[in-house]
């Protein structure tokens, strides 16, 4: 029974890393103003880019370095359409879904099957040992580590620095921004791209650490439950980390739930997170809900200085 | 009052079609206030914007003490020491008082000590006596508060040219009269203000020179001391402008509308409306005063239909629905929104059509309600547009490209040709000229002689004084108390509108 308890916890934590990486940069960007519902494409790019360098050069590191690039190439391509041209937001987002599952679909029909260097874990002395707490938490590959620093980090980088507090005006007041001599257009891209940085890294944690092989279309539609978990933490990285777990539970629970043999078939299990993510989707699509939550109030509308009324 | 500070040169500026400034010369002395004078749309706050890089001019020359200068973004403007407040703030409501100060500052390095920001903002505001509460957020905060955070954002940054674009619009008289007191304090301590304005009585008050713009172009400028009233209305309108309207004595018969205990939800989710019960007898027109923000908005379209609501509301003595727009147009209910284009127009049908957008449901016309014959709209169009007035190339051009007073024409011609029983009139003269706004009043004044009962929803007291029998004042979406159209009682409205309670009602 502790096993399955430690497994089933563990778990959540290494399902939950990839969601969590792909929200906290969705969550910088949509503070910025700039939806993307490109997730999933780049988050596939990345796990493809991931796995064939590693794959290439047996090099993990360098596999990290070149998704995470992608995901911020992606991410450029996005800002460009809708910041520079402002083309339709939700559009460009999803024109980058379809650009990552046809180019990781093209490339990556070469690479199916194959096996890579992946993540080991990595206990950490002394916390390790902690019972229950040190095998779920201390006992992981170094990228779930890095996860746990990255929420402090960027709680921090939100509410404390003067970065920020910009960051934060331009998605909520654009014009009070600009009349106050922030680079708005230049904020609005930084931002988009390093949202790209995190889905890349999100995708090589799937391909290189959580289940360390190709598989065609492998993030399996965790891009969108990202999408809904920034709506489900309100745009806070803490509520993220939380939001993020929990749903890496929901999808492991069906192993947990198989051992124990408790009588829910797998393919209703399997559909919980999408469920979920169906039911947040409807919830937050209402306008009113979203300023009731403090949604960024500039969040999808571009930005130009002399078109406004 | 000596050195020019400032100089504007031959400034030009056009929005596709529209020439929005035509060579403007401009120039502002040390520690004075000058004032810009000129009707809506004639290019004022294009000439400023572009002065605070938001625009950029197609020619022209900016000079800063003598020194030709480049302002291609705000930020050059606030390094060169320009501030500006704009008509909508510049503000990120979700930010405390202190974050908005400080958002911006060179200064903050990338820790930003913002106890030391709150400390200069305590000093500021005693040493301006501007109160405000540092930690307060900004959308907890009134207009007239959040412009008095807009002006210790200026002082902050010391800026030496403030530029106001029409700070009375929204503030109490007696919030007016302590912004001007603040003017005043800062022009002493040396900085020279730009002070935005088409209320020439406000101008003469507060500013030592008046420069007046008409279609974009100088009409010329002249000292405040010099002048009054009429000169500078003439200059302005480029007429004779008749300053007072003929408003008969009314003689109400029944009562028209009726409305018990009205609550409505806004925007956001909170309560804009909060239990509203008022009568407008035939023959009378009720005016509402208040600060924007205080339920005006959603208090008429409440009325009209627009918004459900919880509460009665009584036409001609029949109850009618929540959020039922058709009834109110079979029971001869005509609505002027505050927002022409959205609420009122559909820019891209031509005006015709505009005309008779309404005449379908209503039960003066009987039109087939399931064909269409535009034929036979055209002919009763053109009557209109000539009984109204209205300049159009034809009743086939397209609303979207009238003048603004032309399309609130168009409005006025469609609901008074239904012959209503009830107008609800919302801010109706709002960004029109002193041609159009005159013929906006005397049709109302005219629908009033007809016995017509008329709700009219203002924010310029003015408005409400030339027009109405009666003034209720909104705050906070209740109304807080009655007084008289009159500008004796110009005191006592102003203390309501800022929520001080009046203890005699009618």
């Amino acid at each position: 029974m502790n096993d399955i308890v430690i497994s089933t916890f563990a778990g959540a934590i290494r399902a939950g890393t990839p969601l969590l990486f792909a929200t906290l940069g969705e969550i910088l960007a949509e503070r910025s103003g700039v939806l993307n519902l490109g997730l999933e494409g780049m988050m596939l790019m990345g796990a493809f880019t991931g796995f064939s360098i590693s794959y290439i050069t047996g090099n993990l590191w360098l596999a990290v370095l070149a998704a995470i690039l992608v995901g911020g190439l992606m991410a450029s391509l996005h800002a460009f359409m809708s910041i520079t041209l402002r083309i339709n937001q939700v559009v460009s987002g999803l024109a980058l879904v379809f650009l990552g599952q046809g180019l990781s679909g093209f490339w990556g029909n070469a690479y199916v099957g194959m096996q890579a260097n992946s993540f080991q874990n990595l206990k950490i002395p002394l916390l390790g040992d902690i019972p229950y707490i040190g095998p779920i938490v201390f006992n992981r590959d170094i990228l779930v580590y890095i996860g746990y620093i990255s929420v402090p980090v960027i709680w921090w980088f939100l509410y404390k620095t003067t970065a920020g507090m910009n960051l934060r005006a331009v998605g909520e007041a654009p014009d009070a921004a600009d009349a106050r001599g922030i680079n708005v257009i230049l904020t609005r891209y930084l931002y988009t791209i390093i949202g790209g940085f995190f889905s890349g890294l999100a995708g090589a944690y799937i391909s290189l650490a959580y289940t360390p092989m190709w598989v065609q279309n492998m993030t399996a539609g965790r891009g969108w439950i990202a999408v809904a978990l920034v709506i489900f933490a309100i745009w806070d990285p803490v509520i993220a980390l939380i939001g993020a777990y929990a749903f890496g539970g929901i999808s492991v629970l069906q192993f947990s739930f198989q051992i124990l043999q408790v009588p829910i078939p797998v393919n209703i299990m399997n559909m919980f997170p999408y469920i979920f993510t169906v039911f947040v989707m409807l919830f937050a699509s209402s306008n009113r809900i979203k300023k009731l939550f403090g949604a960024p109030s500039a969040l999808g509308v571009p930005y130009s200085r002399e078109e406004k009324t | 009052m000596s050195e020019k500070i400032l100089e504007l040169k031959n400034i030009s500026k056009s929005f596709s079609n529209l020439i929005a400034n035509d060579g403007v010369d401009f120039d502002l002395k040390k520690g004075e206030v000058h004032a810009l004078l000129g009707e809506n749309g004639a290019g004022k706050t294009t000439l400023m914007n572009i002065l605070y890089g938001i625009y950029k001019p197609d020619a022209g020359e900016i000079f800063l003490e003598g020194k030709k200068i480049d302002i291609s973004s705000p930020r050059d403007a606030i390094e060169n020491g320009i501030g500006m407040i704009q008509q909508h703030f510049s503000l990120v409501p979700s930010f405390s008082v202190v974050q908005n100060v400080a958002l911006g500052l060179k200064e903050l390095g990338i820790i930003p000590d913002l106890s030391k920001v709150r400390k200069r903002i305590v000093e500021l505001s005693n040493r301006y006596k501007i109160n405000v509460d540092p930690g307060a957020k900004i959308w907890q905060l009134s207009a007239g508060e959040q412009q008095r955070v807009e002006i210790i954002k200026l002082l902050y940054v010391k800026s030496k040219i403030m530029i106001l674009d029409e700070p009375t619009a929204i503030l109490t008289p007696q919030e007016a009269k302590g912004l001007f007191e603040t003017i005043r304090e800062m022009t002493a301590n040396g900085a020279s203000v730009i002070f935005i304005s088409h209320k020439l009585k406000e101008v003469l008050e507060i500013s030592d020179r008046v420069t007046v713009l008409r279609h974009g172009k100088v009409i010329g400028t002249v000292e405040t001391k010099g002048s009054n009233e009429n000169d500078l209305a003439r200059m302005m309108v480029g007429r004779d402008v008749v300053l007072k309207i003929d408003k008969k004595p009314s003689h109400p018969s029944k009562p028209i509308l009726k409305i018990e205990n009205l609550h409505v939800i806004g925007d956001k989710g909170i309560e804009a409306v909060k239990g509203v019960s008022l009568e407008v007898k035939g023959g009378e027109i009720l005016g509402i005063a208040g600060v924007e923000g205080n339920g005006q908005r959603e208090l008429g379209e409440a009325i009209y239909g627009l918004r459900n609501y919880t509460g009665n509301i009584f036409i001609n003595g029949s109850k009618v629905r929540s959020g039922d727009v058709l009834e109110r147009i079979k029971n001869h209910v005509a609505y002027i929104p505050q927002d022409r284009k959205a609420d009122a127009l559909c820019g891209g049908l031509p005006v015709y059509k505009n005309l008779f957008i309404k005449a379908f449901s209503s039960p003066v016309f009987s039109f087939n309600p399931y064909l269409f014959y535009p034929e036979k709209l055209r002919k009763p169009a053109e009557k209109l547009v000539k009984e109204f007035s209205i300049s159009t190339s034809s009743v086939d051009q397209e609303v979207k490209f009238l003048s603004g007073g032309n399309m609130q024409k168009v409005v006025l011609a469609r609901e008074i040709e239904s012959e209503p029983k009830l107008i609800i009139a919302v801010h109706p003269t709002r960004g029109l000229d002193v041609g159009a706004e005159e013929f906006v009043y005397n049709v109302l004044l005219a629908q009033k002689e007809r016995g017509t009962a008329i709700l009219l929803i203002a924010g310029d007291l003015y408005e409400i004084f030339n027009l109405s029998d009666r003034v209720g004042v909104l705050y906070e979406g209740q109304i807080i108390g009655y007084s008289e159209p009159d500008e004796s009682h110009i005191e006592e409205i102003g203390l309501m509108m800022a929520g001080v309670k009046n203890e005699d009602k009618i």
